[in-house]
């Protein structure tokens, strides 16, 4: 008997893509994608139901196809259509409770793999400068979709109590970027200018939608010999990008804000509707975020095939150039280079001490 | 003369070898009064301009003697030339974002092209810093530096910086731990992270030290950094001794490190406790100079320093579980801190004057 595995959030770029993905998987026999509003775009040969699990119907969902693996993608920060932040807040952490209290009541469910978020770690400057798994962030998230995140893994935790037969495994992303992200940084970066806080240049990580995708398929399958898909992982890019450098290699200019005027910048940014300025991101644009890939690496047995530096490159592609392309500003220094009279002409350099 | 009473302490340990071998890198810094020399460096050369990028291995002057047969114009033109070349193919690098940081935010390139050279003419013509012991630290793997600290601003920190990253023979790069204050600050927070300091903690202290990263840390902090001048000299408690446990976890040696001169940059005679108060600060303090003076008064005063690096300590004969025993712990934290207090004796009896 092959494994029916249920999918939330597929009416979103990445559950839409996940759902593709899992239904070609071997040993799966059935793929069933829930959300809300009907996805514009294809899920092949799985089964669209159409259920909002902020309801108790999510429960006969699960009893009736008999459902042993649950991969909860509608935990997001953005909201998918109309609908502000409370509607976004009420999927995230009451669909999150009925959906584990529907698990809870259905034996069947063997596995549960819930994407989450590396803001759960926060961003303050007294934290240490690389987040481990194990690490007790020193002020949480007060508000918006980190904390919402938060919310959720503690929900998570009580079910793992209460179901110690289902493996749990929680995964933290960094930021997620590539060519369809839809996240509030990759709407950031799209900015023609970029407003950052004056005298912070954070350091980022970043993952590629890619590697999303392998790790959630590797997370939703059993374990492979050596490694452990249960628990709480961190899954990010090697490597950092300062903000100053993404937003040189995009050929986007920057305006510093100072401090104090940027929650007022941010507001009317969000006003006109250019990009969500939440709090959070302002914190995350401040102090910035790393997190330890090691439990990635060696328990999970996952290598993300792009380094940070990578997926950015890939989103950097599919926005196209900015006001101040790198490769004009390069073919400029290397013009002033080619210009600069060279050692036999002129006597600029006879007074020069060696 | 406004020296600290210095206590002849008992000199008995076994460190006439390091004052004499302690001698030479002071020395060797005696030579033409340009900028740092690293031939035997190699791994990470430095340049006395900013905006010079050299590439690994290239060795100036030298290479480029034999062809310069039209004497010392040909050649300092040559040489001239090929730093016009390496700004400009450091600043493509730099505006188009192709360079690497670490994940504690250290940029390599920029600390030494820019920052060190910015810090090198107060190091060397106003403090005129003299540097012995550097090559107690190893040269290779993790070393915890622990130093005292003092000064009011904390240019000890990045003084010890520059004369690790200037003389120390295998050109280490010396990672400082920083208060959290530095993390608050704009513009401070973005220089530190970019120049390889990082919050003092002991997770970023470990994690660097694993890598096998030169670790300095100044573990009295605000108590020492923020003292009255009329208790220079003295070593305030060394924390709670958290620096020694990180060292043994690493595995890795613990380097006393001390300073002279630096408690004499900025005499504090008083601290506006109020005002530091509603400004959210440890101490504002104030000097003979500083508010009164506004802007002018916060230039250091120019005394003369020595930096002294002692005799590591190895911690690798402990067994794992030493890292947990208080009172391991506290003796060797004491140890650390006589060490640190003796050497600061015996260079302030050396010491001919504040100023020269």
């Amino acid at each position: 008997m092959g494994r029916v595995v249920l999918v939330t959030g597929v009416a979103r770029q990445l559950g839409g893509r996940f759902v593709r993905m899992v239904q070609r998987e071997p040993g799966v026999d059935r793929v069933l994608g829930v959300d809300v509003v009907a996805p514009g775009h294809g899920l092949g040969n799985a089964d669209f139901v159409q259920a909002d699990i902020r309801q108790p119907a999510i429960g006969r969902v699960l009893a009736e196809y008999g459902v042993d693996t649950v991969i909860h993608l509608d935990v997001t920060g953005t909201p998918l259509g109309a609908g502000g932040r409370t509607a976004v807040k009420e999927t995230n952490v009451i669909g999150t409770m009925q959906l584990l209290g529907a698990c809870q009541k259905s034996p069947a469910v063997r596995r549960l793999v819930v994407k989450s978020t590396t803001s759960v770690y926060g961003s303050a400057p007294r934290d240490p400068a690389v987040f481990l798994e194990t690490t007790s962030p020193k002020a949480l998230p007060s508000g918006g979709f980190a904390k919402d995140a938060v919310e959720v893994e503690g929900y998570v935790r009580g079910f793992a109590r209460r179901r110690p037969d289902v493996a749990v495994c929680v995964l933290r992303f960094a930021n997620i970027l590539g060519p369809g992200a839809d996240s509030p940084l990759a709407e950031y970066f799209s900015l023609p200018v970029l407003p950052t806080v004056f005298g912070y240049d954070p350091r980022l990580q970043f993952v590629h939608e890619d590697d999303v995708l392998e790790v959630l398929r590797i997370a939703a399958d059993e374990p492979r010999r050596g490694t452990l898909n249960s628990g709480t992982f961190n899954v990010a890019g090697d490597g950092v990008l300062t903000l100053s450098q993404c937003s040189r290699r995009l050929g986007r200019p920057t305006v510093p804000v100072p401090l104090p005027a940027v929650t007022w910048v941010g507001t009317a940014l969000r006003t006109v509707g250019a990009t969500d300025f939440s709090p959070e991101q302002i914190r995350l644009l401040t102090h910035g975020r790393v997190v330890s890939t090691a439990q990635m690496r060696e328990t999970l047995g996952f290598e993300p095939a792009y380094t940070t530096a990578g997926a950015f490159a890939a989103f950097a592609r599919s926005r196209g150039p900015g006001l101040l392309p790198p490769k004009r500003l390069a073919a400029a220094v290397d013009r002033l280079a080619a210009a600069r009279p060279s050692a036999d002409g002129g006597g600029r350099g006879a007074g020069q001490p060696g | 003369m406004a020296d600290a009473k210095v206590i002849p302490f008992d000199d008995d340990r076994s460190r006439g070898g390091t004052r004499s071998g302690a001698q030479r890198p002071g020395r060797r810094r005696s030579g033409p009064a340009g900028g740092p020399r690293r031939e035997d460096g190699g791994a990470a050369e430095v340049s006395p301009l900013p905006g010079r990028a050299v590439a690994p291995g290239a060795v100036p002057e030298q290479e480029h003697e034999p062809e310069a047969g039209d004497g010392p114009r040909g050649a300092g033109r040559r040489e001239w030339d090929r730093r016009i070349a390496g700004g400009l193919a450091f600043l493509r690098r730099r505006i188009t974002g192709e360079y690497e940081v670490d994940e504690f935010g250290y940029d390599e390139e920029l600390t030494d092209q820019v920052l060190m050279a910015l810090l090198r003419p107060v190091y060397d013509k106003y403090f005129r810093v003299e540097v012995k012991g550097v090559e107690n630290i190893p040269a290779e793997g993790g070393a915890l530096v622990v130093a005292n600290h003092s000064g009011t601003l904390p240019l000890d920190g990045l003084m010890m910086q520059v004369a690790v990253h200037d003389h120390h023979p295998a050109g280490r790069h010396l990672r400082l731990l920083a208060a959290d204050l530095v993390f608050v600050l704009p513009v401070v927070s973005e220089l530190a992270r970019k120049a390889g300091h990082t919050l003092a903690c002991a997770e970023d202290a470990e994690r660097l030290l694993r890598r096998g990263e030169v670790v300095g840390v100044m573990p009295e902090g605000f108590k020492g950094i923020g003292k009255p001048f009329g208790e220079r000299y003295k070593l305030q408690r060394f924390g709670r001794g958290g620096f020694v446990s990180t060292a043994l976890r690493a595995r890795t040696p613990i380097v006393p490190c001390s300073i002279v001169g630096a408690e004499e940059i900025y005499p504090m005679i008083g601290n506006a406790k109020t005002l530091a108060r509603l400004l959210g600060l440890p101490y504002v303090p104030i000097t003979p100079t500083f508010p009164w003076l506004g802007p002018l008064g916060a230039v250091p005063l120019p005394t003369k320093w020595t930096i002294q690096f002692g005799e590591p300590i190895a911690t690798d004969g402990y067994p794992p579980e030493a890292a947990e025993d208080p009172m391991l712990m506290f003796n060797l934290t004491d140890q650390v801190r006589e060490q640190i207090q003796h050497t600061l004796y015996r260079l302030l009896v050396q010491r001919r004057s504040v100023f020269f």
